[in-house]
């Protein structure tokens, strides 16, 4: 006869047998967290359209990647390599788990497939499995206990600390693991006594240590500990689960689904309403999102998802520079919101809280340059530049625009531009270029170079202008500019909400761009860059002058002489929507390094991690709350990598950055300087005087004469 | 509380060059964008947080050329109820006096309790909400930066007076009150806001409708009139520094060092 201890299965207490419990247990729990799914599902059936189910296989690679190679979590190194080890012992584990779950209502039971050898290996990998969770369990304890990590701290204003709800699930997961641990143990310490073979035993596993432990007790202790642990097992695992919908730990059921239906278009701004045309656009009631609803469902599922990590606001450049905007509590007051207005049971508060005043703030929402550092960093693919455009939609409708945003917008209206000056002036930097021509009516040329407002009117900014225009036209490159006819591209004026300006100055350009007859556009700017790759539709192809300048050199065409201050040190900038949204980062840095004799270094945050510059466009008008400026962050970093000079490809970033310069003192120790002026000043000749002969004369011709 | 609100359509002073036509007798208007005059926006935003305080509306009137319908859309676009234009070939070339005639006889049309204009306009004297006071006796308070509204038919408003100091009175209704910027945060008009009010009918109203002879507003009927517009000459003591910025910097520290103006 075997001599086993009695089974949970076959146990009965007061004569009662514990299979009801057994299977009460589990029936309850998972008809509870069906129901809670289900009253989470309530506003998410409320919420705006959201087309999200085009390019399926793309996004089953996403779900791979993210979700279950998790490919994010290592930019966290150690905190990544925890979420991986919980994350890889709650897939192994989840089968040992319902495999449990059944042996209470069938004796013995094993789940298919894990009967044979198959099982015997796989109950070394669970063993090893729970061993190292629950090792992974304690570090992360003692980590947010006792090292507290900075981007877990919840400032006043927001709440309360969440260290308690962290704490509490790991402590749920370890117990589940102890429980497994102790009802194997107890089970292999009888057969030990009774001289059987145990099970194999993996050394220094849970399960071995327990059986250790419980060695020498007597059976009926062994029996009392066996059925002990199989009801904490069964307890904590349906609390656990029922938990979850509760709190952030919901990410474990809607982290799957959040990846796979991700944003695939980046660098895009969502329409105003997915399911309403842009001709029907004047007929909407209301524009943006005012309330809880008017998110659409995928953003709801955001919030659901976020898993409070902080790594959005520890590299959101706004909160850095001590602005009033955590991209983490967006996510995390929006979804207590939502979890007040559809509350697990009965109905939710009767008055509706304001979404902008209640539970977001204006100066928070005002404050997202739109950078996307937080986006490129969310584990989960939370978005947020969309819901904050969403927001700032509504309050441009509803008229709560700061004044100091309102002047620019006024001027854009009025004249294209948000300085307000005249648009017969808008090519007056070129005014001493001959060569520059005017395209439309009068000619036509190969490429449009679209200057955008500050660069055609800002005085330091018109230089990048020239050097453009120069570099293009040593280069060879047949091309143009729009003059009078363009308009602001109207990137920041979508972006900070205004649609339907935007809207116009989009078909004024569309409508100047297709008269100039250009094949191609360039621009030195990743703003309008973005604008126009992204935002309109039906125009030529457009490339970034960093990547017609790499083409060039490339191709032999540009030749760079060598460095001229070659003390000096660089470094290169990436702005944001030529890095992070448009994902040029190397282009620019093989146009450095052919100037023959450069000294590059990189800064600590580069490429997609840059550090935004503190904003474009309206940005520069925005008067935001703020301990520091972005700008001068930015340049301390460039100071600590050694360099003295900051390569930037971005009109807004040399205006920042420049600023930065003299506020943190470091005039004629550092200097700012665009990649096309860079280069206009390396070129090999050198590029056409400012008053040169017309156009169709070869630089090297009008030379040296 | 039924609010009257007197707003003009003004070069925009921020997005324009003004520059002094050939002749002298106007500003180069060619190339000129135009907005409501700055002050007017802020009355119009105090005049509807007044009403959605304590119930009313609100109209806007507008005395100008055919473009003067822009500005009256805008402010409706803002959240005014009503809008009026006053457009008459005879009221070209009024003078303040003229254009106070024009309003009083619009505003005796209404029964309104209160009226508001701008302290003043980009391109005005600052005359017309004072004499409009007189002409309707009304009491007036200029330079407005508060309005509370009391029970018993008065207001109380506030002046910035000088060294920063706030000044409080009490005014009697009906009365008219001209509006200093600051007074509050203006709310933005979006293009979609100027949509809506598209096609909103905005009544005009001529000489004849306000019963005004001929001979009370116009060229005829105005007692100043403009003689001359030029760039006063450079007199004793002013100076232009010139350089790059940093040297007009210097320049200019320099020079309020040694006159005393800092130390």
């Amino acid at each position: 006869m075997k001599m086993v201890l009695i089974s949970p299965a076959k146990a009965s207490f007061f004569g009662i047998p514990a299979r009801l419990l057994w299977w009460i247990i589990p029936l309850a729990g998972t008809g509870i967290f069906f129901y809670f799914l289900y009253r989470r599902s309530i506003p998410l059936r409320k919420a705006s359209a959201d087309p999200r189910t085009d390019r399926l296989l793309t996004r089953a690679g996403a779900a791979l990647r993210y979700a279950l190679a998790q490919y994010r979590q290592p930019r966290y190194p150690f905190a990544g390599l925890l979420h991986i080890l919980l994350f890889a012992g709650f897939v192994i584990l989840s089968a040992r788990s319902v495999n449990l779950v059944f042996l209470g209502i069938v004796e013995g039971f094993t789940l298919p497939g894990l009967s044979g050898p198959l099982g015997t290996v796989y109950a070394g990998i669970k063993d090893m499995a729970a061993t190292v969770v629950l090792v992974t369990c304690l570090i992360a304890m003692v980590r947010r206990g006792l090292f507290k990590p900075k981007r877990y701290e919840v400032p006043p204003r927001y709440g309360k600390s969440h260290t308690a709800e962290a704490m509490g699930v790991l402590l749920m997961i370890s117990t589940l693991m102890l429980a497994d641990a102790f009802f194997e143990g107890s089970q292999a310490a009888f057969q030990v006594q009774n001289n059987m073979e145990a099970r194999v035993l993996l050394p220094f596993s849970l399960k071995a240590m327990a059986a250790a432990l419980l060695g020498q007790s007597p059976p009926s202790a062994l029996q009392t500990v066996h059925w002990l642990s199989y009801l904490i097992h069964e307890v904590v695992f349906f609390f656990f689960l029922c938990f979850l919908p509760l709190g952030k730990h919901f990410h474990v059921v809607t982290s799957f689904f959040n990846v796979f239906f991700m944003k695939l278009d980046k660098g895009t701004v969502k329409p105003v309403r997915w399911d309403v045309s842009r001709e029907a656009l004047d007929d909407l009631e209301s524009f943006g999102v005012k309330k809880l609803e008017d998110f659409t469902w995928k953003h709801m599922l955001d919030f659901y998802s976020c898993a409070d990590c902080g790594r959005c606001s520890d590299n959101c450049p706004a909160h850095a520079a001590g602005r009033p905007l955590s991209p983490r509590f967006i996510s995390i007051k929006c979804r207590d919101a939502l979890f007040e207005r559809y509350p697990l049971f009965g109905t939710g508060a009767g008055e509706e809280k304001a979404l902008v005043g209640d539970v977001l703030e204006a100066d928070e929402l005002w404050s997202c340059t739109t950078c996307g550092a937080c986006e490129e960093e969310c584990p989960l693919l939370i978005e947020y530049i969309d819901k904050i455009v969403d927001l700032r939609r509504a309050l441009v409708d509803e008229g709560r625009v700061p004044l100091s945003l309102q002047k620019p917008l006024g001027a854009l209206e009025k004249r294209g531009n948000p300085y307000g000056k005249m648009e017969r002036k808008r090519a007056q930097w070129a005014q001493d270029l001959e060569y520059v021509r005017v395209l439309g009516k009068k000619g036509s040329a190969d490429t449009l170079y679209f200057v955008d407002s500050i660069t055609s009117y800002d005085d330091r900014i018109q230089e990048i202008a020239r050097a453009a225009a120069r570099v293009l036209q040593g280069a060879g490159v047949d091309f143009g500019i729009l003059g009078p006819a363009e308009r602001d591209s109207g990137h920041e004026v979508r972006r900070f909400g205004e649609e339907m300006l935007f809207l116009e100055l989009k078909d004024k350009n569309t409508e100047a761009i297709l008269r100039s007859g250009a094949k191609r556009i360039v621009t030195a700017d990743p703003h309008t860059f973005n604008a126009l790759r992204h935002d309109y539709e039906g125009i030529p192809e457009v490339a970034h002058l960093s990547q017609v300048l790499d083409e060039k050199i490339a191709a032999g065409a540009l030749r760079l002489k060598g460095v001229h201050d070659p003390k000096a040190v660089y470094t290169y900038h990436d702005p944001c929507y030529l890095g992070r949204h448009n994902g040029i980062y190397d282009a620019p840095r093989r146009v450095l390094d052919a100037i023959p004799g450069l000294n590059r270094v990189e800064m600590e945050r580069a490429k997609d991690r840059s550090f935004c510059c503190g904003g474009g466009g309206l940005m520069l008008f925005y008067e935001p709350v703020e301990e520091t400026r972005m700008g001068k962050i930015r340049v301390e970093m460039a100071r600590k990598a050694g360099a003295t000079v900051i390569v930037t490809a971005c009109p807004f970033c040399m205006v920042n950055i420049e600023d930065a310069i003299k506020t943190s003192g470091l005039e004629g120790k550092m200097q700012a300087v665009d990649l096309v002026e860079l280069v206009c000043r390396q070129m090999d000749p050198e590029p056409m005087p400012r008053k040169g002969p017309p156009a169709g004369i070869h630089a090297k011709d009008a030379h040296g004469k | 509380m039924e609010i009257l609100v007197c707003v003009k359509r003004v070069p925009d002073t921020s997005e324009n060059e003004i520059t002094v036509n050939k002749d002298g007798t106007d500003i180069e208007r060619e190339d000129l964008v135009y907005s409501v005059n700055e002050w007017d926006n802020y009355a119009v935003e105090e005049a509807i947080r007044l009403r959605d305080k304590v119930g009313g509306s609100v109209t806007v009137v507008s005395l100008g050329p055919e473009d003067a319908e822009e500005v009256v859309r805008r402010e409706m676009a803002m959240g005014a109820d009503k809008g009026i234009h006053l457009m008459d070939a005879a009221f070209e070339a009024s003078d303040g006096y003229g254009i106070a005639t024009a309003l009083k006889a619009e505003i005796l049309k209404g029964s309104y309790d209160l009226v508001l204009t701008g302290a003043q306009a980009d391109d005005g004297a600052g005359q017309v909400g004072g004499m409009l006071a007189a002409m309707l006796q009304w009491p007036f308070a200029a330079l407005v930066n508060k309005v509370e509204v009391a029970d018993d038919g008065t207001l109380k408003v506030g002046r910035e007076i000088a060294g920063g100091n706030q000044e409080f009175s009490e005014i009697r209704l009906p009365c008219v009150l001209s509006i200093q910027t600051g007074i509050n945060e203006p709310r933005y008009v979006g293009i979609r806001g100027i949509r809506k009010v598209a096609s909103v009918e905005i009544p005009v109203h001529g000489a004849a409708d306000l019963g005004l002879s001929l001979e009370a507003v116009g060229a005829a009927a105005a007692r100043v009139k403009r003689l001359d517009y030029f760039l006063p000459e450079l007199g004793e003591g002013a100076e232009i520094l010139e350089g790059t910025e940093e040297e007009i910097i210097d320049k200019l520290i320099e020079l309020l060092k040694s006159k005393g103006g800092i130390k």
